[in-house]
C-alpha cells in the first residue's frame, strides 16, 4: 500500500510532468485558454493513461520486445478513441473546445513515456497507481496554467468573475502568445527558486530542460540519439546539454 | 477556393506550431542553430505531404466504405508510424545523399504530433484528397518558417546578458510568444 501512495506523490509532486518534467507541451500550451478546458484535458489524459497503464502491465509478458512500441501505440489509441466517444457524448461542449487535442492524447510524450518506463516493467496495481499519479500531477499543472491564464485574460476563474471588474482583463493572454507568455514565466520562476537553493546549498542548480529534445521521453528516436550526435544534432543525452546550458 | 490564399491560411495565419501549438517538441528542442532547423523543417515538409497523402487516400478508400470512420485515430498513428520507418529504409537503401541530410530528423517527426494533427484536421474539415494534399504541404512550409525563424532568433542572442532564471527555456518561449504576436498580425490578410 505504501508503494502505491509513494506513486502518487511521485506523480503530482516530485516528477510532476508539467512542472518537473516539462512534458506534453502541446496541450499545455493549446488547451490552458480556460480553467474548465484544462481540467477536462487533464482528466482525459488521466483515464487513458490509467487504462493503459493496466493494460500494458498486464499483457507486459505476452507482448514480444520488438513489437512493443507499435503494440503500446495501437492500446493508447485505442483508449483514446474510447475517450473521445465517451465525452462527444456526455460533454459535448467540452469535446468542440478541445477539438484535436482529444485525438492528439495519443502522441502525448507522458503515456508512451510511462508505458514504456514504468507499466511495461512493474505489477499492475503499481502501474494504475503510477498512471493516477502522473495523470493527476498533469491535471494539477495544466489546470494551474490555465487558471492563470483565463484569470489575466478574462478576469474569471472556472467562469466565475474574480475581478468585479476592477480592471479590464488583457485578452492576449488567452490568445496564443499569452501560453508562450505563462509558461515562460512559470519556467523562470521555477528556475528562480532551484538558484536561491543552489546558492544556499552550493552546487549547481537543476534548471528546467524544456529546451532540449533529448528531455522529452520520446521512446521513438531513442537508440538514435548516439547516432544523431554523431551527425551534429544536439540530441545528446539530456545531462550533458543541461549542463553546457548552464556554462 | 484561391489557392494562394489557401496557402497563405494554411502556412502563416493558422501557423501549425504558433497559432495551432502542434509540434512545439522539435520547435523548441531542435532550433539551437539554423542549420538544423532548416533540416528539421525539409524533413517535416517531406513527412508531412506524404501522411497527408496517405492518410486521406486511406480514409476515403478504405475507412470510408467500410464504414470505419470512428478507427481514424488509430488508423492515422499506425500508418504514420510505419510510413516513417518506411520512408527511412527506403531512403537509405536507394538515395543517400536525401538520407544523410533527411535521415536523422525522421524518428524525430514520427510522434511529432503536427503530423498526426494535420492528418485528423484534414478529416475534420472534409477536404478532398488534392486538398488535403495541400494543406499538409503548407502547413509544414508555415512550420519551417517558423523554426527556421525561432532558430536565427536564438543564434542572434546567444551571447546576450539575460537573468539567470531565464536562461535556456523560458527566453526561448518568450522569443516564440513575440514570433506568435507577429503571427497573429497575418490574419488581417484573410
Amino acid at each position: 500500500m505504501n508503494r502505491c501512495v509513494e506513486r502518487l506523490y511521485n506523480g503530482i509532486i516530485k516528477e510532476n510532468p508539467t512542472f518537473v518534467q516539462m512534458l506534453g507541451m502541446c496541450p499545455t500550451l493549446a488547451i490552458t485558454t480556460s480553467a474548465i478546458n484544462g481540467i477536462g484535458m487533464g482528466l482525459a489524459t488521466t483515464a487513458v493513461l490509467v487504462m493503459s497503464n493496466l493494460m500494458i502491465s498486464m499483457f507486459r509478458k505476452v507482448i514480444p520486445d520488438k513489437v512493443r512500441i507499435p503494440a503500446y501505440i495501437v492500446i493508447i489509441a485505442s483508449f483514446v478513441t474510447i475517450v473521445s466517444f465517451l465525452m462527444q457524448a456526455f460533454t459535448p461542449e467540452l469535446y468542440e473546445s478541445l477539438g484535436v487535442f482529444i485525438s492528439l492524447i495519443v502522441v502525448n510524450c507522458i503515456i508512451l513515456g510511462r508505458a514504456e518506463a514504468y507499466a511495461s516493467k512493474n505489477p499492475v496495481i503499481y502501474s494504475v497507481f503510477d498512471g493516477l499519479g502522473m495523470g493527476l500531477g498533469f491535471t494539477l499543472g495544466i489546470t494551474i496554467i490555465a487558471c492563470i491564464r483565463e484569470f489575466l485574460g478574462a478576469g474569471t476563474i472556472f467562469g466565475i468573475t474574480v475581478t468585479a471588474e476592477l480592471f479590464e482583463p488583457i485578452g492576449i493572454f488567452t490568445a496564443s502568445p499569452g501560453a508562450f507568455f505563462v509558461l515562460a514565466f512559470i519556467v523562470a520562476f521555477i528556475n528562480s527558486r532551484a538558484i536561491r537553493k543552489a546558492r544556499k546549498k552550493g552546487g549547481r542548480p537543476e534548471l528546467c530542460r524544456i529546451a532540449d529534445c533529448a528531455s522529452c521521453q520520446n521512446v521513438m528516436c531513442q537508440g538514435r540519439r548516439t547516432e544523431s550526435a554523431e551527425n551534429g544534432l544536439e540530441t545528446a543525452p539530456s545531462d550533458e546539454n543541461g549542463r553546457k546550458e548552464q556554462a | 477556393m484561391n489557392i494562394f490564399l489557401f496557402a497563405v491560411s494554411a502556412a502563416l495565419v493558422n501557423n501549425v506550431v504558433l497559432v495551432q501549438f502542434q509540434g512545439i517538441c522539435p520547435f523548441i528542442g531542435v532550433s539551437k542553430n539554423t542549420k538544423t532547423a532548416a533540416g528539421m523543417g525539409g524533413a517535416v515538409i517531406f513527412v508531412m505531404t506524404l501522411a497527408s497523402t496517405v492518410t486521406s487516400l486511406i480514409y476515403y478508400y478504405v475507412l470510408v466504405p467500410l464504414d470505419l470512420k470512428y478507427m481514424n485515430t488509430i488508423a492515422f498513428i499506425l500508418v504514420i508510424a510505419g510510413l516513417v520507418q518506411f520512408v527511412e529504409m527506403f531512403l537509405k537503401k536507394k538515395m543517400r545523399a536525401l538520407y544523410s541530410s533527411l535521415g536523422v530528423y525522421l524518428p524525430l517527426i514520427t510522434t511529432n504530433c503536427a503530423v498526426l494533427g494535420i492528418a485528423i484536421t484534414n478529416v475534420q474539415k472534409e477536404l478532398s484528397v488534392g486538398m488535403s494534399i495541400l494543406n499538409g504541404f503548407f502547413s509544414a512550409v508555415g512550420f519551417a518558417i517558423a523554426i527556421v525563424i525561432l532558430a536565427s532568433i536564438r543564434e542572434k542572442t546567444e551571447h546576450n546578458k539575460i537573468p539567470e532564471a531565464f536562461k535556456g527555456g523560458p527566453i526561448v518561449l518568450l522569443a516564440a510568444g513575440l514570433m506568435a504576436m507577429a503571427f497573429n498580425g497575418f490574419s488581417g490578410l484573410m
